[in-house]
């Protein structure tokens, strides 16, 4: 982490909120996708156990395939947040806050 | 599968264990020397990188329960063990999108710290500390009673023994190495319960020439196609999607786990570590898949629980069929390992509630100073130590297999709702917090004590008051929305909520 600028100039607070709101968008949604992706599965052992008992190869149910593919998943969503922000949030966040002036928003 | 050495003193579990033993004590002499200030005592000096932090996460996570729980449960009911393979990874995933950032950013050392940050502190902390030490002492007391019982077997020391050595050990990890000896030792279990799995996985692949169906289809053949399919296990979908909701908003409550957080320099390092920690815990409950699956093959449902009832032998069964007896060995050292390092975390986030909640903030109103508030936090470990050794033995031959999903509803439904509501809401205000902290964890308790799990399997009543084994569907909505009806009805905190947002965002950047 680069520390922060010698003479620390506040953040244009608009674009801040923008920022942040866009995070928590993104945030919510995942958070949303793994609710589905993960109470969809135990929704269906509840109440659709002949589907899941379907043999797709010898050995390898549906059920089975499923739940593997819900850690999976899972450990890929977290990929895919942890590179966006890594990448463009952090970048855009270190703009904000080394931006010169107090009400630099425009908006 | 009669001539199992488990319950017999084992040369090579005996090794394992005191090299173990040699070399987190080796850790811990280094990592005091050290531990000097509050920061290295709770925070490890803010030094640990995103992959040590990844190791440490999933090292602090993955206790006796999930290696030893898990792969007798898929060993015994086939498929139905799998739903609390997929369930304990989940909440992952959750930890990262809403709570490691702002947590990093807004507190120090403890959750409380993100909860108080713009509210009154000494009854937030209060509150807040009630929630952590039923979280800890809960989890404690399962990991503790786990341990005697897996040790007596394993080694055949006498429950006392065990209890003892288990809390000495813990007591001197977090006593002279903080948070640097604890983190280490995480590090440590987790690559030696990663790797044992990993080999024992392997070894059973080997005979299936690494296509796991072919091992599911073998499981299938021997036991019948059910083993493959949902079984009885979720005869009730509102006890599975309850489970569900405590495990995967449980992980985003534990203090333990949270605590963590503050050990990585900065937002995006605890972002990167919850990453790298969900792809080390994923991994290894894909393994309990083939763990599972191959104790059921090799070593059979009936031989398992011949041994121990609950089927928490499988693992070490499996190990000895494939590897022999040093293999157990090895297998069981790492078991021991693995309930010692959970209950060093644990004792030492129950200490820095006691010390830097209550003490410091709530008492002495955040003034005393660092080098007091380390001899308080050091006094707090050793008596949260001795509390889980006598707790330990109190709670002898007792079934407490429930208690760690009781800790996780606690931490759903005491600490995430306020924690979460404290991160997104302005509006949120002291008595808000309180009463859903306080609602969460006292619904909890009272709900899980006239739930089944307490009234028909324990004190044998003929039925429950409460239908629902875990009371998480229940206690979760309602605290939030006691959170949020109580800030309604109450003023606003009034706070600098600009500052707040930008440190909450910029951390360390904000700079004002």
């Amino acid at each position: 982490m680069p520390t922060p600028s010698p003479s620390p100039t506040p953040a244009p607070d608009e674009q801040l909120h923008a920022l942040a709101s866009q995070r928590w968008r993104i945030a919510l949604t995942l958070t949303a996708v793994m609710i589905v992706l993960y109470f969809g599965f135990i929704a269906l052992i509840a109440y659709d156990r002949p589907l899941l008992s379907i043999l797709l190869a010898p050995g390898l149910t549906v059920g089975i395939l499923l739940g593997a593919l819900v850690i999976v998943v899972s450990w890929l969503l977290t990929y895919g947040y942890v590179r966006w922000a890594n990448t463009r949030y952090d970048v855009a966040l270190r703009e904000l806050s080394s931006t010169k002036g107090a009400a630099g928003g425009t908006r | 599968m009669n001539t199992t050495a488990i319950g017999q003193p084992n040369p090579v579990a005996i090794v394992f264990f005191i090299l173990f033993i040699l070399i987190t004590l080796g850790i811990t002499y280094w990592a005091a020397r050290r531990t000097r200030t509050t920061e290295h005592f709770y925070a490890a000096g803010r030094t640990i990188s995103p992959g040590q932090n990844g190791f440490a996460l999933a090292g602090d996570y993955m206790s006796a329960a999930s290696f030893l729980g898990i792969a007798g449960l898929v060993s015994t009911t086939g498929f139905d063990g799998l739903i609390y393979s997929t369930g304990w990874l989940v909440g992952w995933p959750v930890v990262l999108f809403l709570i490691a950032e702002p947590l990093r950013n807004l507190g120090k050392y403890t959750f409380a710290d993100v909860v108080a940050s713009r509210l009154k502190q000494t009854p937030v902390r209060i509150a807040a500390a009630v929630g952590t030490l039923a979280t800890v002492i809960l989890y404690l007391i399962a990991q503790m009673v786990g341990a005697g019982g897996l040790i007596k077997l394993m080694f055949g020391l006498s429950y006392e023994t065990a209890i003892v050595i288990v809390g000495v050990a813990m007591i001197a990890y977090v006593l002279f190495g903080g948070m640097l000896a604890t983190t280490w030792v995480q590090i440590v279990k987790a690559a030696l319960l990663l790797g044992g799995a990993f080999l024992l996985a392997l070894l059973v692949l080997l005979r299936f020439h690494f296509n796991p169906a072919a091992l599911f289809a073998a499981a299938a053949e021997k036991y019948g196609a059910s083993v493959l399919n949902p079984g009885k296990l979720v005869s009730n979908p509102l006890d599975a999607i309850s489970l569900g909701m405590a495990l995967m908003f449980g992980t985003a409550g534990l203090p333990h786990i949270l605590m963590r957080f503050y050990t990585v320099p900065d937002a995006r390092a605890a972002r990167t570590s919850v990453f790298y920690a969900t792809g080390l815990i994923g991994f290894f409950y894909l393994l309990t898949f083939v763990l599972g699956f191959g104790a059921m093959v090799f070593v059979g449902p009936g031989a398992i629980t011949a041994v121990d009832k609950g089927g928490n032998m499988a693992a070490p069964l499996l190990a000895e069929f494939l590897g022999g007896t040093p293999f157990l060995g090895f297998i069981a050292a790492v078991a021991f390992a693995t309930i010692l390092a959970v209950v060093a975390g644990l004792t030492l986030s129950g200490a820095a509630a006691l010390s830097h909640d209550l003490w410091v903030n709530a008492m002495h109103r955040g003034t005393a100073d660092s080098r007091e508030e380390l001899r308080v936090a050091r006094v707090a470990t050793l008596l949260l130590g001795f509390i889980a050794i006598a707790l330990g033995i109190t709670f002898k031959g007792q079934n407490v297999a429930y208690m760690v999903s009781l800790a996780f509803a606690i931490a759903a439904s005491g600490n995430f709702p306020a924690l979460l509501l404290s991160i997104f809401w302005r509006r949120f205000t002291t008595a808000g917090a309180v009463t859903s902290m306080l609602f969460g964890t006292l619904a909890t308790l009272l709900l899980i004590y006239l739930s089944p799990t307490i009234q028909v399997d324990i004190l044998k009543h003929p039925s429950a008051w409460f239908p629902l084994k875990n009371p998480a569907l229940l206690t979760i909505p309602l605290s939030f929305l006691v959170g949020v009806v109580v800030s309604l009805l109450t003023a606003p905190a009034g706070a600098d909520d600009r500052a707040h947002h930008r440190r909450m965002h910029l951390g360390e950047m904000s700079a004002d």
